[in-house]
């Protein structure tokens, strides 16, 4: 039996008094598609952060591919294949579609420590990075300047940079946050699709969203994970219900 | 031994300067977050304000409240007309146009008191020397300014633990979003936090007079200081510009008596003449360099934002 | 794209124009004209290293003087030490400046935002106070140089058209070098670095170690300005490090257009012009520089390269 792809084991981050993750523990199996979903305020943020290496827990251990990734800074965990995408979009506004990709490509392309050649017209960059964006449907957007793409778009552009740098497990971070009903399906197919060639670990706070796509879901409360199962045994679970329910009702 | 209790009094002095500086500064970068470089012109303003105003009246009782009054008001108009304008640019903006302004005060006070420093009298009720420790007698002067400085931290210090005011002003410096949820008028709590500052700045600089000479360009190394010292500190942090302004000063004025001396002890003289001086120029940078190694953040820093 | 096409005429007008700066005062007869465009030049180059890192690296040093200190006084220490080659006077000033710049980027680069301005403002402070605590290099009243660097008959720095170009081949380079530089992989990194360095470590990208080799290239760049300086005046001081010279090295990037290559050329050529004439009329120039700096923030900073061909050419943060 292989080890899960990525494992959290006990993390805990404390703030002062606050406890903003209490004992987290969750593996992602390869190959599947794993949900994390939890109301405002449950540390999904907090969890991200700990995963992508901008935190670092005060007890616990994060393990990836078979390794110990608990203290690596965040740049080293991409370059395991480790590819997170951010909840605001945080796409390069001022260089071109192709270019924000061809920098993505770039980042897992050798050192770059390159002072000659202009990026740009760097073939080994730039043929990948306009492939990518076919299979995404962005192609005739490529020489746009990535400010000018509408929200939708803008959020494609972010997983087109995340499926550019080669990575093994997608970290995606509500990348339905703040869109219209209309993007929001065009993610959802796209995540569908994805969902057969990579290992992705998906955040998200809206739960109808995910039952569809999960094939396991962690439901995140208080900074603890209270439920851990497919989605016909999360909808059944009294305290998710309780917990979670009772906050949309709310909200 | 009675020399190093001096020296280490004229540390204290320097330190209650540095931090009647820093305060301001500090201040201004956690509630505004501007880089003020024109913070040592308001300082240069209280000097040359006072020292005239005693050349012409030789009454330090209005002396005194002139320099204070001139850093205070020049403060106000300058917050008002520029930095308002300032508060939402970038860094970069706001450096240039303090750097500006730096330029343009440094003439200013040329074009309307001359080129040549002045040098500032003592008070005579400040003018001779106080025995506090017996055998070593200290200027009553210095001692004054650290009577002050410390009393005015010790008011700094009560109006933001205990004020309403004060509440506002630490929950600003911490989270600005907080400071209007408290009902603050955001417009008005600037300019007195920057007035506030500009009036400790003139007074560290109406103080500075007698001790230095008054001289266009006199604020600038004092400002470049006061930074060292809130970087230390850590930014928006009175308490850890307090402390560092004290530890800079004394450091700082330790360095210079006593480096040369400690080096001549393992090195040749000629060799302990150069590096002795060299170093001691150097040390309040290095401790600067050491802190931020470890802490970049500085010993005191404010929460997350 | 039209915006590209004109800024590089412009470049190779500009440049094509200082080139001719020689015949021209020769026409004249006007040889002061060669001195002051010589140290255009060298500051042109100080200004054109600094553009490097905060128009595309977003690093806001202000501090940058202080290479041009170090790469001075080391040349004046190597010609105090009967050190006559030129090309290694430059070779020690490059080295030297390489190794503070790699210091100061170590701890500043570890912040951002007004933490790093004040830290590399504090850091060139220090460097500027050792060169005035020792007395064995001049101390305040600086040091006088023996000769010009030699680099054998070919190149007599004597004579000051020599020295003039000999400047202006260094600029030529360096603008070259910048042009290539800033739409590399390293460049790309660097840009990525300015808007959002937490997006670039997502990427994989260790962004620490670029910004300090971009930090590093333009102190070295900057401290060659320095040693330029330094041959040309025949004379070092600490007053070449104070530090509102850092604010007119980042004066003159601003007014010639951030991140536009020839901009920063262009900004040294009018700043250190405006200065020469109005030091002529007043000697309260700097009074007028303030207010004409301060105007300039609050309408919004545009370079001249803006003005040139009626584009914005501002620096996008965050």
């Amino acid at each position: 039996m292989a080890e899960p792809l990525l494992i959290a084991d006990q993390l805990t981050k404390r703030y002062g008094g606050l406890t903003a993750l209490d004992g987290v523990s969750l593996a992602v199996e390869a190959g599947g598609l794993h949900a994390v979903i939890g109301p405002n305020g449950a540390g999904k943020t907090t969890l991200v952060a700990h995963f992508a290496g901008e935190l670092i827990p005060n007890s616990g251990s994060i393990r990836f591919a078979g390794e110990d990734i608990t203290e690596l800074p965040a740049y080293a965990r991409a370059a395991r294949g480790l590819s997170r995408s951010f909840q605001v979009t945080s796409i390069f506004g001022d260089l071109s579609v192709a270019d924000n990709v061809s920098l993505a490509i770039q980042a897992h392309a050798g050192h770059s420590f390159r002072f000659w050649r202009a990026a740009e017209e760097d073939e080994v960059l730039r043929a990948p990075a306009l492939q990518i964006l076919a299979d995404l449907g962005l192609a005739d957007r490529a020489q746009e300047s990535a400010a000018n793409l509408a929200h939708g778009e803008k959020r494609v552009l972010e997983v087109a940079m995340v499926l550019a740098s080669r990575p093994r497990l997608l970290l995606l971070d509500e990348p339905m946050a703040g869109m219209d009903p209309g993007d929001a399906v065009r993610i959802v197919k796209l995540l569908a699709e994805l969902k057969r060639r990579y290992t992705i670990l998906l955040i998200e706070h809206d739960m109808d969203a995910v039952f569809g796509l999960a094939d396991r879901i962690s439901v995140l409360v208080y900074g603890q994970v209270i439920a851990t199962g497919t989605a016909a045994e999360i909808k059944g679970n009294e305290e998710v219900r309780r917990a979670y329910l009772g906050d949309e009702e709310v909200a | 031994m009675l020399l190093l209790l001096v020296q280490a009094f004229n540390g204290l002095q320097f330190g209650v300067m540095l931090f009647l500086m820093a305060a301001g500064l500090t201040l201004v970068f956690g509630i505004m977050n501007v880089v003020n470089l024109a913070h040592g012109s308001l300082y240069m303003v209280g000097a040359y304000v006072c020292a005239e105003t005693y050349v012409a009246t030789h009454s330090f009782l209005l002396a005194i409240p002139a320099g204070l009054l001139a850093a205070l008001a020049t403060g106000v108009i300058i917050e008002i007309g520029i930095f308002r304008a300032l508060y939402t640019r970038d860094h970069l903006d706001q450096v240039l146009a303090t750097f500006g302004l730096t330029l343009m005060f440094n003439d200013l006070v040329r074009i309307i008191w001359g080129s040549d420093a002045i040098y500032a009298t003592v008070p005579k009720f400040l003018a001779g020397q106080v025995v506090i420790i017996p055998g070593a007698p200290y200027p009553a002067y210095r001692l004054a300014i650290i009577v002050v400085g410390l009393a005015v931290a010790a008011l700094l210090y009560l109006i933001i633990a205990r004020t309403r005011y004060g509440m506002i002003i630490r929950a600003g410096a911490s989270n600005r979003v907080m400071a209007g949820a408290l009902g603050a008028n955001i417009v008005v709590l600037y300019t007195v936090v920057f007035a506030l500052g500009a009036l400790l700045a003139g007074l560290a600089g109406l103080m500075a007079g007698p001790i230095f000479t008054v001289a266009s360009g006199m604020g600038d190394s004092i400002l470049i200081l006061a930074f060292v010292v809130i970087v230390i500190g850590g930014i928006g942090s009175i308490r850890g510009a307090f402390i560092a302004a004290l530890a800079v000063g004394f450091i700082d004025t330790m360095g210079r008596a006593y480096l040369r001396p400690l080096f001549g002890l393992f090195l040749p003289s000629t060799a302990a003449d150069n590096a002795g001086p060299a170093v001691a120029s150097m040390l309040i940078y290095i401790v600067m360099a050491a802190v931020l190694f470890f802490r970049p953040q500085g010993l005191f820093p404010p929460r997350m934002r | 794209m039209a915006a590209n096409r004109n800024r590089r005429l412009i470049m190779w007008l500009g440049m094509a124009a200082l080139a001719l700066v020689p015949p021209v005062s020769l026409a004249l007869s006007q040889p002061y004209y060669v001195d002051l465009f010589t140290r255009i030049l060298i500051f042109s180059i100080a200004a054109l290293s600094l553009d490097l890192i905060i128009s595309y690296g977003g690093m806001l040093s202000f501090g940058h003087a202080v290479y041009l200190g170090v790469g001075a006084y080391a040349v004046g220490i190597a010609d105090a030490y009967g050190i006559d080659s030129g090309l290694f006077q430059l070779l020690v000033a490059a080295a030297a400046t390489a190794a503070i710049a790699t210091f100061i980027g170590l701890v500043s680069l570890r912040t951002s935002g007004v933490h790093f301005i004040m830290i590399t403002l504090a850091f060139s402070q220090m460097i500027y106070f050792l060169s005035i605590s020792v007395n064995k290099f001049g101390g305040e009243d600086g040091m006088t140089l023996n000769q010009r660097g030699q680099f054998g008959s070919l190149i007599p720095l004597d004579n000051a058209n020599v020295l003039y170009y000999f400047v202006f081949a260094f600029l030529a380079l360096f603008l070259w070098i910048q042009s290539h530089l800033v739409r590399s992989r390293f460049g790309m990194v660097i840009r990525g670095a300015r808007t959002n360095p937490r997006r670039m470590a997502a990427l994989g990208f260790p962004v620490f170690r670029y910004q300090l080799g971009a930090f590093v290239i333009s102190g070295v760049m900057c401290g060659v300005a320095g040693a330029l300086l330094a041959e040309q005046a025949l004379f070092v001081s600490p007053a070449i490090m104070q530090w509102s010279r850092s604010g007119e090295i980042m004066v003159m990037v601003i007014m010639g257009g951030m991140g536009t290559l020839f901009g920063p050329i262009l900004g040294a050529v009018a700043y250190l012009v405006l200065e020469d004439v109005l030091t002529g009329l007043t000697q309260y120039w700097g009074f007028f520089l303030g207010i004409i700096l301060v105007a300039i923030i609050l309408m919004g900073r545009q370079g001249i390269m803006s003005l040139v061909y009626g584009l914005r050419w501002k620096s996008s943060h965050g």
